[in-house]
């Protein structure tokens, strides 16, 4: 373990430009790699996107018709623009819990988990609770969804922390666990609806509800307050990570974990914190899933949007706007992929493919440059030190 | 872990994260340990004592043979409650032991023969007054650590040669998604071939991206994950649902061993099995040939320990991480073959449930080595096919936490419980010639 520090100390004197992922992320002002690449990498997968389409034997005026579909459900018209900014709400919190996390050097792959178990808090909250008015009981229940996550967000944190187990499976196994947790809340008599057999949640309270703010210009306009505290954490995140010294500490253990060890910064304590604050941001993204659009929680309710939150992570570049901005881009191909599926018949997982395309061209600017023959010059990004870190 | 003394003892516990407990073992952190997994194990007693003994009533019976098994043997009928109570006392024992007097090197032994007996308490208490067909689930336990121990084989070769490989569940998806179409249109064997090789271009593009474009290599394993998921659901949705015959292949029959397959038990276990089992058990040994006793695979793992000196003495590093990628990438396409050709013969969305990542579990608590990733993968297949055949009996514990062991197993064994292994040292890091 020892010689895996020294080598990559190594590395880093003899190669100080490759400096790592969040590093180069906190400092890549050039609009090139900020604006180019990921505009590039959209528009590559899209075009992939077409070629997919058309090998399942539909021709390509029907995937132009696909595509016509996809842009008129994301921004088309008042109630699309409306259909993009709900699906975009959890996708800035999923993503602002995998960037954070990616500064400090984490990979938090168990948004989907900690999202469910947020959820649940708060939709018991939500539902358990009654007689209070609105300004006691909502935010009593988003607060239940931070809690809920934080607490799940811990678990890697301090498995992470204590015995070095690597967050990618123990966050992807607990994952899997709050599932089949949500499962079996789900049929048991504190959750289940009374006359249900199937698992599904009571309703939560009126009083416990995300307003849908523009319901009075048209009751189909779903977009609903859980934005508006998606933007307020992303601000949150953004003084977080860079006015105050914890924020510091993150990015400073994202950099160099054991420089920052002999820097006198507890890693131990970072490692646990920003796992907690990631799980709480999922969440919250659960949270808003449950009181702002479903009203009750279902098997699976969160429907991979932790999953999403890295796709939008990598393509925000990590930085808390650049995640607002590609969650909102991620969530206008959900809106549109909807449409897609109903009007054109193109099923709605090739939006998964075409976001892994995005993740794989925007982790690989290299290909981009490759392909376009671009002469900016862009390194891959390194996340990663392997098991041992 | 050695003991080095005290002398380490006035540093905080704090600067031992993760990494450097191994080369700093702090006498306190040991005792500590100790400790800790005395009282785990007398939980475990104070479990079976005080919660399944008093709870279980009459004979718990084990079915030992098929009933067209050539010799037959008598099903084995415990009486639940005394054997709970004796199991609680072995228990109790060792625990107290551990806890007083630790077993020093022993203690990860005896943690895990403590949680063996700890699993058989719960199965008498399950099957207390009813029957349970104890062979059909070694059998099953076997065929269910095939994809696991294969893909942990996957991400061994990978890793040996200092590529980290996250994408196995994406290859085993994509070869059991190949496997079923081209085995519904062609057969079985082609599906078998034809998933070989998508799994080898899955890896492909893994060393592409990793050795060429230097790119994250858990970035490119999560987008290996996240593109045949949504491509496998794609075209499940949109091309198998309107023609069911494209995902309606032959299933590979079991093939008896003459004479071996008569062994009451082992026969059953080991030579009443498909090819997909005995190509795992051929690949394993095979595999631990080739890495430890061939000049490939002396290469391969100085590629993955010290690229550098590799380098030097005139090994291309590029091309044999290529080599050992593809491979570890074909031996996860043939796991995949297993979710459809080896059971169901037909594809569901998502149906490979994180086998891969239990997989890499394997590999890690194997050691980086075939034949103890094959040794985790029983552990993992056993408590998969336990949890199965649990749920079939009527036992007292919710079916979504019986189907929560295998991951709670995992991140048991991830978390270094019973002990930590070292990976390769450049794992994960990409090479630059100079």
């Amino acid at each position: 373990m020892n010689k895996n520090l020294t080598a990559e100390e190594k590395n880093e004197l003899v190669n100080p430009k490759d400096r790592g992922f969040t590093q180069r992320l906190a400092t890549a002002t050039d609009w090139r790699t900020a604006l180019l690449i990921p505009a590039l990498a959209v528009l590559t997968a899209l075009i992939i996107g077409v070629v997919i389409i058309m090998v399942t034997g539909s021709s390509f005026s029907d995937a132009m018709e696909a595509y016509k579909a996809l842009l008129q459900g994301s921004v088309g018209s008042l109630r699309a623009i409306s259909e993009t900014l709900t699906a975009a709400t959890p996708l800035i919190l999923s993503g602002l819990s995998v960037a954070l996390a990616f500064r400090a050097g984490l990979f938090n792959i168990g948004g989907e988990g900690q999202a469910l178990i947020g959820g649940m808090f708060a939709v018991w909250v939500g539902f358990s609770i009654t007689g209070l008015p609105i300004y006691v009981h909502l935010p009593l229940a988003v607060l239940a969804g931070i809690v809920g996550g934080a607490i799940y967000g811990f678990i890697p944190g301090i498995l992470k922390a204590k015995t070095g187990a690597h967050e990618v499976i123990t966050t992807i196994m607990l994952n899997y666990i709050a599932l089949r947790l949500v499962d079996y809340f789900l049929k048991t008599s504190i959750f289940q609806r009374e006359g249900r057999n199937d698992p599904v949640s009571k309703n939560v309270e009126a009083t416990a509800e995300l307003p849908a703010f523009l319901s009075s210009v048209d009751p189909a306009l779903r977009v609903h307050a859980g934005l508006f505290v998606a933007l307020a954490a992303a601000f949150f995140i953004y003084w977080l990570l860079f006015r105050t010294t914890i924020g510091f500490e993150f990015r400073a253990v994202g950099a160099n974990p054991s420089a920052a060890r002999y820097a006198g910064i507890s890693v131990t304590r970072v490692y646990i914190l920003v796992m907690m604050i990631a799980g709480a941001l999922a969440g919250t993204a659960g949270a808003g899933q449950v009181l702002g659009v479903l009203g009750r929680a279902t098997p699976g309710f969160t429907a991979d949007l932790g999953f999403d939150g890295i796709a939008v992570a990598l393509l925000g570049r990590s930085n808390p706007w650049g995640v607002v901005a590609a969650a909102i881009l991620f969530g206008g191909l959900r809106a549109g992929g909807q449409q897609m599926q109903v009007s054109a018949n193109v099923g709605i997982d090739l939006i998964a493919v075409i976001q892994g395309l995005i993740i794989m061209f925007v982790a690989a600017p290299a290909l981009i440059a490759a392909i376009y023959r671009l002469k900016t010059p862009v390194a891959s990004t390194q996340i990663s030190k392997g098991w041992a870190s | 872990m050695s003991n080095h003394g005290s002398e380490y003892q006035e540093l905080p516990v704090e600067s031992y994260t993760s990494g450097e407990s191994k080369t700093k073992v702090l006498n306190k952190n040991k005792v500590r340990r100790a400790r800790a997994i005395g009282v785990i194990l007398l939980i475990l007693a104070g479990v079976v004592m005080f919660i399944l003994a008093p709870a279980a009533e009459g004979n718990a019976t084990f079915g030992l043979s098929f009933p067209d098994d050539r010799f037959q043997l008598d099903a084995l009928s415990v009486p639940s409650t005394g054997s709970l109570y004796i199991l609680a006392l072995v228990l109790g024992f060792l625990g107290g032991t551990q806890f007083l007097k630790g077993f020093q090197s022993k203690s990860t032994m005896i943690l895990g023969i403590s949680f063996a007996l700890f699993v058989v308490a719960v199965m008498i208490w399950a099957t207390a007054g009813q029957e349970f067909s104890l062979i059909s689930m070694l059998v099953s336990t076997i065929a269910r650590c095939t994809p696991i121990a294969l893909g942990a084989l996957s991400g061994i070769l990978c890793e040996r040669a200092g590529v980290v490989n996250i994408g196995i569940e994406g290859m085993l998806l994509g070869g059991a998604f190949t496997g079923v179409v081209m085995g519904s249109l062609v057969g079985g064997w082609v599906g078998l071939i034809s998933a070989t090789i998508v799994g080898g271009m899955l890896a492909l593009l893994l060393a592409f991206l990793a050795i060429n474009f230097r790119v994250d290599q858990i970035i490119i394993g999560v987008v290996i994950n996240i593109l045949v998921l949504g491509l496998t659901s794609f075209l499940t949705a949109q091309v198998l649902v309107k023609r069911p015959e494209w995902n309606d292949a032959p299933i590979f029959p079991a093939i008896k061993i003459p004479i071996l397959g008569d062994i009451p038990i082992l026969g059953p276990m080991f030579f009443d099995q498909t090819i997909l089992v005995y190509g795992m058990f051929g690949l394993v040994v095979f595999t631990t040939y080739m890495l430890f006793r061939s000049r490939w695979g002396l290469r391969t793992r100085s590629v993955g320990e010290n690229p550098k000196a590799a380098d030097s003495l005139g090994i291309s590093v590029a091309k044999t991480r290529y080599l050992a990628v593809i491979y570890g990438g074909m031996v996860g396409g043939f796991a995949g073959a297993w979710f459809t050709l080896g059971t169901v013969g037909r594809f569901d969305e998502g149906m490979t449930g994180g086998r891969g990542f239990i997989g890499l579990a394997a590999m890690i608590f194997g050691a980086w080595n075939p034949i103890g990733a094959f040794g985790a993968a029983l552990i993992f297949g056993f408590s998969d096919s336990l949890q199965q055949k649990l749920a079939l009996i009527n036992t007292p514990i919710p079916t979504e936490f019986l189907s929560m062991t295998p991951y709670l197993v995992t991140i048991i064994v991830v978390a270094g419980l019973v002990g930590r292994a070292r990976p390769p040292a450049a794992d994960g890091q990409p090479f630059e010639k100079q």
